[in-house]
């Protein structure tokens, strides 16, 4: 501890002692214990209170005074906690503080103990000081044990879960000696704290209050997560009867735990000693409801190895409420065991048809566990593609009302599901997961009829249509290729053409998140289709690029940045509207560029200005054919409007874009000679190191800094080195420093010579680093910006950067004079009063 | 209580309820479906539609949906639910001798007038070629094509009733408020609840002191323009008849009225024009309110709308002063102030513009594209069969129905081959059965009776279970011409008693909180108010010949007999009986109590529940003495 921080702590102590000088900040004590435990990891705790016998007289003090607030007892129990989790700091404890604090003598059997955050102090404390077997023996000796029991059960839910996470923390330890293998589940030999433990979990597993079960199973499933040793084993052996007996009650008691604890079991090192795990595990299957086994066939289903007997089990019952679907809404009986043999189990019908709740919510489990399931490599094999894909259309059918099912089951199933959103949005995820899969030709067809169906219905509700519009772009995007050729099959093609209609009527709603949806799949869609010609000749045929243009004006920012996004998206693809007149082609998209210049000058939200940020990076980055035209020019207007912009990540974006000019001027990070990389044969294909004038040839750096002071890149980079936003001066010294890296091997030092120039440009510099911004740099030569890059220590500012920004305050010391200054700003308070 | 069912369609009923000597009729809603059997009306003499083949054109009739059921002319009175449900009035007013009083709010009456009078003006201002009512004799009618000849009682459809009968049917209506209480002759009271549906809507509560009946017609749950539904005050009645739900219940009108302004956007964008035919009140206020805040976001700014109809004006205008029938919103926008509807600013703006016809000021201001909401929606009469004729022939433009009256393949039926668009968008604010099956657990009333057609599924879609009512017990359901006995007996009258005969009254308890006194008094009935007033004082016997005075009429009070209450023990009766002698006494138990019989007496005591015989053979002495041996087991007073 430095000394200046010792020299502060006697005071702070007895502000703390204190019971008329409260302190008003919680996390100040939050702060205090982090500091302390900071430096009791790095030295002696012992030395610590022997060199500042304040500290245990602050502990004293607390326990004496009777009005203290219970913060400072709670902050105080876990201070001694930090101190005595080293055992010989423990043993200089020991003797008085520790029973006093811990022991039936101190705050437990006080007032106090009706605060949560003095119990919770405590087992922090307790939590903290158990690292040693010392402090076990202490733990047998003061009673705590008896006390933790009794805190499972605590009103404050938080006393409750730490007293649970305390026990499995002596537990851990007590087994964690030296020399234990393998416990014997008879565990004679077992340490008598944790055999006190063990015995208090067999009794809460006996017990007939559920909440007991609750929390003996709760501390299982801890140990079986968290703790390694082979003894959790020999626990698993001793105890996995009591847990299978609870199987024989109905209703199963506190099931959600069970299945916690039973999966934590087969994920830990038992399974591999302890076969009997996996016929448990199949008798719960089979005794929960099937509401609450479906987590845990997920569970099962995910295990890395399991027999394979106890998987088919485990899907069959994830399957179970979708085969009852499908049995429901069969037109005719079908064939038994439609989903890969899970035939529509009574039970599972039962709980679909009791109540909308529980056939919602069973529906909308088995739909997202098996969406969870489909992509993952152990999923089960086969996996039924076409009857899932059956079982979802079936089931969106019935909740729109199309399915007309014979049945008195589907009828019923149906008056039930009809217009359920919930449902609807389950299943379409399901359905959008299962297009990685491949399925019969008819199964995908009724998949995009059921799609279409929904994106065209009115009644569908906007998160429905989102959910609809993604589960179509993924369908679209699976959808095998024309052999030979890299176009849309034909039957996706009809399909498209069917749905641009659609997307057309969308992007005229009323509701804007409605067509917010709707360009984010145009988007999506061009950018992956923007290159086939089915997608690109549907499109052009329809309304829906002119559409999307005029959503350049709609009065919802959220609306008018997906159409930036979107526009931007179709012109890299030349799919914006045809030319206005065969003469000056591309003329429409030209005013494409002025419009999203336009918005990033003058739209008042944010939102849309940083999606045409982005646009115009990607349109550099990919040689848009407008961008191509005039790059310097480009960049140069670009920047110039997003420096003026008060949006932060605009600002970024613009350094982004900056990048991307440098990255094609002087070659891409990590190439050290921009002279070789910017030549045009080696540049990237499409680049703009292919654009640079004629009369300029490439290839050197001097040409490179020429353009891009022209562009004022330089004055952009320097003003977003002072950015008041860190993020954004982050960037910009990333970018100078890249471009001093490029140009130091090909520079000349003779350049960077004191010329007047290099010195007005370095006292503005200075001005604007104090927060005067007006004045411009104007126009800079080449080699006046080499040398002011130079002279600048990018690397320091670097640094400074990355700190935090409370790294100054952040200190212990800083910490303990505001604590004090606080307290003395009370005092001043008070006298003021009188 | 009988309820007479005149009308089979649901969302136009007209019932007639015998309630406690009155006769009450539910709305007299005027359902015009029959009219998309004739050809529409065009203001120019259209070419094609005389031309067509095996058709001649006929003046729009209107379908009076009654029957020979019940004499109209005893009906007391007439209760309305909203303006559409009143549309037959004149031909009840005016035609069965009906003498009674009409009860409406003012809302209704107004808006109501304007339907009316458009109907009313739509038909006259066509010049009738033909007239022609021989077809209606069944021989002909068979032989003409179908779907006429399939029609139902053509005899009952009427020619459309004219300005002079509509205004006298209105001079015939008592306006009312809503919880006003009326009372009907003293026997019953009737009380009008806000329905929320449209300006003015109401249902019923018909109630005597003992029973009430909820009539339930055309009522919405939606956040509209209306004032919101009053569903606490329908709370315990023994009986409700609902009538008027959605008439698509499978359409969300939030959906529709997204449908509707998207197609509208896409339409116009393309340059093409859209016709809306619509009534001239309820859903386009709501429609334009939309628009109002639409158009802007889907610059449409430019695009003209017009509201074509005899009383655009009247209706856009009545819809601004009626700010206590508006909804909270629209409510205080009055008091900032400013219009409760936004059509006012559209209107000032020039967006809006209305026109009585197309003739005038509306030919030199067209302007396409464009959009015109004009009437009728069955697109037989009015401007909209001008507009269908002039802009059919293009797929730019597109029809969009949203009055869900009439089913729009039919009403399009005259117009085919039709390149423009046609779109359907229903918006029926009304009840759906979600909401009525909520309602119904809220109200809980004792029993709910419907049309028939609700139910069961609608026929198209059977398999839809949701789309039926589903209560407990189960709806008592009617059908056109049907006559129901409502399944509650009326058990408890209220009758006064005068002060000065209630402080005679000597009661007697006769168990803990039951008392009994025993009245004398005259029942004076009047209005339907029952009184119980002292009895006059028994006459002085008088020596001399006086006038004969009305109390001579009552006959005298004899001395009462004590009244008895009590049970009689059988077992303790038994034992009295063997103590006072009586022997070789059998007990038998029957249906409704016991006999006792004594054997050697030959004689029967008939112990029931209210009574006691003694059946003995002239044995008078006997009968007295068993007589009093009964009467120790009870109480007198």
């Amino acid at each position: 501890m430095d000394p200046e921080c010792s020299r502060l702590l006697p005071a702070l102590c007895a502000v703390l002692a204190d019971p008329r000088q409260p302190v008003a900040d919680d996390t100040c004590l939050e702060k205090l214990l982090d500091w302390f435990t900071t430096v009791t990891a790095a030295g002696s705790s012992l030395l610590l209170l022997q060199e500042n016998p304040c500290l245990v007289e602050l502990l004293f003090r607390v326990l004496k005074s009777q009005d203290l607030s219970s913060r400072i007892l709670s902050f105080s129990l876990r201070l001694a906690g930090i101190f005595a989790a080293q055992e010989d700091c423990f043993q200089y404890l020991q003797g008085e503080l520790l029973p006093m604090l811990f022991g039936e003598v101190g705050p437990l059997g006080g007032a106090a103990w009706t605060a949560p955050a003095v119990r919770s102090g405590w087992i922090q404390g307790l939590r903290t000081l158990a690292q040693h077997p010392s402090a076990l023996r202490f733990l047998a000796a003061c009673g705590a044990v008896d006390t933790i029991f009794s805190l499972q059960g605590d009103s404050s839910l938080f006393v409750a879960s730490a007293a649970g996470q305390l026990l499995v923390h002596i537990l851990d330890l007590a087994m964690r000696g030296p020399a234990r293998g393998r416990c014997s589940p008879q565990a004679c030999d077992w340490p008598a704290c944790a055999q006190k433990i063990v015995c208090h979990i067999e009794d809460s597993l006996c017990s007939i209050a559920t909440p007991q079960v609750t929390q003996a199973l709760n501390v299982l499933t801890t140990v079986f997560g968290h703790c390694r040793g082979l003894w959790t084993q020999g626990l698993w052996v001793r105890l996995s009867p009591l847990v299978a007996r609870l199987l024989e009650k109905d209703p199963v008691p506190a099931s959600h735990s069970l299945v916690d604890l039973l999966l934590s079991v087969a994920r830990s090192s038992v399974p591999s000693s302890d076969r009997g795990l996996w016929e448990t595990l199949a008798q719960t299957l089979s005794h929960l409801s099937p509401t609450q086994a479906g987590p845990l066939a997920l569970g099962i289903l995910k295990l890395q190895d399991c027999p394979q007997a106890l998987r088919t089990q485990a899907f069959g019952i994830l399957l179970q409420p979708l085969a009852c679907v499908l049995e429901a809404a069969a037109q005719a009986p079908g064939p038994p065991g439609l989903l890969g043999g899970a035939a529509g189990d009574p039970m599972t019908a039962d709980t679909l048809l009791c109540s909308k709740s529980a056939c919602v919510g069973l529906l909308c489990c088995a739909l997202t566990h098996l969406g969870l399931l489909q992509p993952l490599p152990q999923r089960p094999s086969p996996w039924p593609q076409a009857p899932l894909l059956g079982a979802a259309v079936t089931v969106l059918r019935l909740c729109s009302g199309s399915v007309a099912p014979t049945s008195d089951v589907g009828g019923r199933l149906c008056a039930i599901l009809v217009g359920c959103g919930r449902v609807q949005r389950a299943a379409l995820d399901f359905l959008g997961a299962l297009s990685q899969g491949a399925g019969p030709q008819e199964s995908v067809t009724q998949v995009f009829s059921v799609l279409l169906e929904y994106l065209m219905s009115p009644e569908s509700s906007s998160m429905v249509l989102k959910k609809a519009f993604q589960a179509t772009l993924r369908w679209l995007l699976s959808s095998p290729k024309t052999p030979g050729c890299c176009d849309l099959d034909p039957r996706t093609q009809l399909f498209l053409r069917e749905l641009l209609p659609v997307l057309q009527k969308r992007l005229c709603s009323p509701c804007w998140e409605v067509r917010d949806s709707g360009l984010e799949f145009l988007t999506q869609m061009t950018r992956h289709c923007g290159g086939q010609a089915g997608f690109r000749q549907a499109l052009l045929a329809s309304e829906v690029p002119e559409l999307t243009k005029q959503l350049l004006q709609d009065p919802e920012s959220y609306v008018r940045a997906s159409a930036v996004t979107a526009t931007g998206q179709l012109s890299s693809w030349a799919l914006l509207a045809a030319p206005a007149s065969p003469e000056r082609p591309g003329a429409q998209q030209k005013s494409l560029l002025v419009e999203l210049l336009h918005v990033l000058c003058a739209d008042s939200e944010g939102f849309p200005r940083r999606a045409v940020m982005q646009v115009f990076t990607e349109w550099l980055r990919d040689g848009h054919a407008d961008v191509a035209e005039d790059p310097e020019r480009f960049v140069a207007r670009v920047l110039q409007a997003a420096s003026r912009d008060p949006d932060w990540e605009v600002r970024a974006q613009g350094l982004e874009l900056a990048l991307v000019f440098l990255g094609q001027l002087l070659g891409p990070r990590g190439s050290h000679c921009p002279c070789a990389v910017a030549l045009p044969e080696t540049a990237p294909p499409g680049t703009l190191a292919q654009a640079l004038p004629e009369a300029a040839p490439p290839g050197t750096l001097a040409q490179a800094l020429q353009v891009l002071c022209r562009v004022q890149l330089f004055e952009f980079a320097f003003r977003a080195l002072f950015d008041c936003d860190r993020p954004v001066a982050q960037k910009s010294c990333d970018l100078l420093l890249f471009l001093r890296a490029k140009a130091a091997p090909c520079g000349s030092p003779q350049e960077a010579g004191d010329s007047p120039n290099v010195a007005s440009v370095e006292a503005t510099l200075q001005r604007w680093q104090a927060g005067e911004q007006g004045q411009p740099l104007g126009y800079l030569e080449p080699g006046a910006v080499m040398a002011v890059l130079r002279s600048i220590d990018l690397e320091g500012l670097r640094d400074t950067l990355a700190e935090s920004s409370d790294h100054v305050e952040k200190s212990p010391q800083s910490l303990l004079q505001d604590m004090l200054a606080a307290v003395g700003v009370l005092g001043e308070n008070e006298a003021d009063c009188y | 209580m009988k309820l007479y069912c005149l009308s089979g369609h649901p969302t136009l009923p007209c019932n007639v309820l015998k309630f406690k000597s009155t006769t009450v009729m539910l709305d007299c809603g005027l359902d015009m479906t029959s009219t998309l059997n004739f050809l529409p009306l065009p203001l120019v003499q259209s070419p094609r539609l005389s031309n067509l083949p095996g058709w001649s054109l006929k003046d729009g009739n209107a379908f009076l949906d009654k029957t020979e059921l019940i004499d109209l002319s005893t009906v007391d009175v007439i209760l309305i639910s909203n303006y559409h449900c009143m549309m037959a009035l004149p031909y009840i007013t005016e035609h069965t001798g009906f003498t009674g009083t009409v009860y409406a709010t003012e809302p209704t009456v107004q808006i109501g007038r304007l339907l009316m009078e458009e109907l009313v003006n739509f038909i006259e201002r066509v010049p009738k070629a033909q007239s022609a009512s021989l077809w209606k004799n069944k021989d002909i009618q068979r032989l003409l094509p179908s779907p006429l000849k399939d029609a139902v009682e053509v005899s009952t459809w009427r020619r459309c009733y004219t300005m002079q009968e509509v205004n006298s049917a209105l001079s015939k209506i008592q306006l009312v408020g809503y919880s006003q209480k009326i009372e009907l002759f003293g026997a019953v009271q009737v009380t009008p609840l806000s329905s929320g549906y449209a300006l003015g809507s109401s249902n019923w509560i018909i109630q005597s002191h003992y029973e009430k009946v909820s009539y339930v017609s055309g009522s919405s749950l939606l956040t509209t323009h209306p004032q919101p539904m009053d569903q606490a005050s329908l709370k315990n009645s023994d009986v409700l008849i609902l009538t008027g739900l959605t008439q698509i219940p499978t359409a969300n009108p939030d959906g529709m009225v997204g449908e509707f302004c998207s197609n509208l956007a896409l339409t116009v964008r393309n340059g093409g024009n859209v016709l809306v035919p619509c009534y001239p009140s309820g859903v386009i206020y709501d429609l334009l309110e939309c628009l109002y805040q639409y158009i802007d976001s889907a610059g449409l700014s430019s695009i003209p709308f017009y509201f074509i109809s005899p009383v655009a004006n009247s209706s856009l205008e009545f819809s601004q002063i009626f700010a206590e029938w508006l909804c909270h919103n629209k409510q205080t926008k009055v008091y900032l102030p400013e219009p409760p509807f936004p059509h006012a600013e559209l209107i000032q703006t020039n967006k809006l513009k209305h026109y009585p016809s197309i003739h005038g000021d509306f030919s030199n201001d067209f302007r396409q594209p464009c959009v015109v909401f004009t009437g009728h929606p069955s697109l037989r009469f009015g401007d909209v069969v001008h507009f269908m004729e002039l802009w059919g022939k293009s797929s730019l433009n597109t029809v969009i129905f949203t009055e869900p009256d009439f089913s729009y393949l039919e009403a399009l039926a005259p117009y085919q081959p039709l390149a423009m668009k046609c779109i359907y968008c229903p918006i029926d604010t009304r009840l759906n059965f979600i909401q009525v099956s909520k309602l119904l657990k809220e109200v809980q009333p004792l029993h709910v009776v419907c049309p028939e057609q609700y139910t069961q599924p609608p026929p198209a879609q059977s398999h839809r279970m949701d789309l039926m009512i589903d209560c407990q017990p189960p709806a008592m359901s009617y059908r056109r011409a049907e006559v129901l006995a409502l399944p509650f007996k009326r058990r408890y009258e209220k009758i006064e008693i005068m002060p000065e005969l209630a402080d005679s009254l000597v009661p007697m308890e006769i168990k803990p909180g039951v008392s009994l006194a025993t009245v004398s008094a005259v029942l004076h009935t009047k209005d339907n108010k029952h009184v119980l007033q002292p009895p006059p004082r028994p006459a002085q016997p008088t020596g001399g010949k006086k006038r004969k005075r009305a109390s001579d009429d009552i006959p005298d009070c004899k001395v009462l007999k004590p009244l008895l209450s009590g049970s009689i023990p059988v077992d303790q009766f038994v034992q009295t009986l063997e103590k006072h002698g009586f022997s070789d006494i059998k007990v038998e138990d029957t249906a409704k109590g016991h006999i006792v019989l004594l054997q050697e007496a030959e004689t029967l005591i008939q112990i029931e529940e209210d009574s006691t015989h003694i059946i003995c053979d002239n044995d008078e002495m006997l009968r007295v003495r068993l007589r009093d041996l009964v009467l120790k087991f009870l109480q007198k007073f």
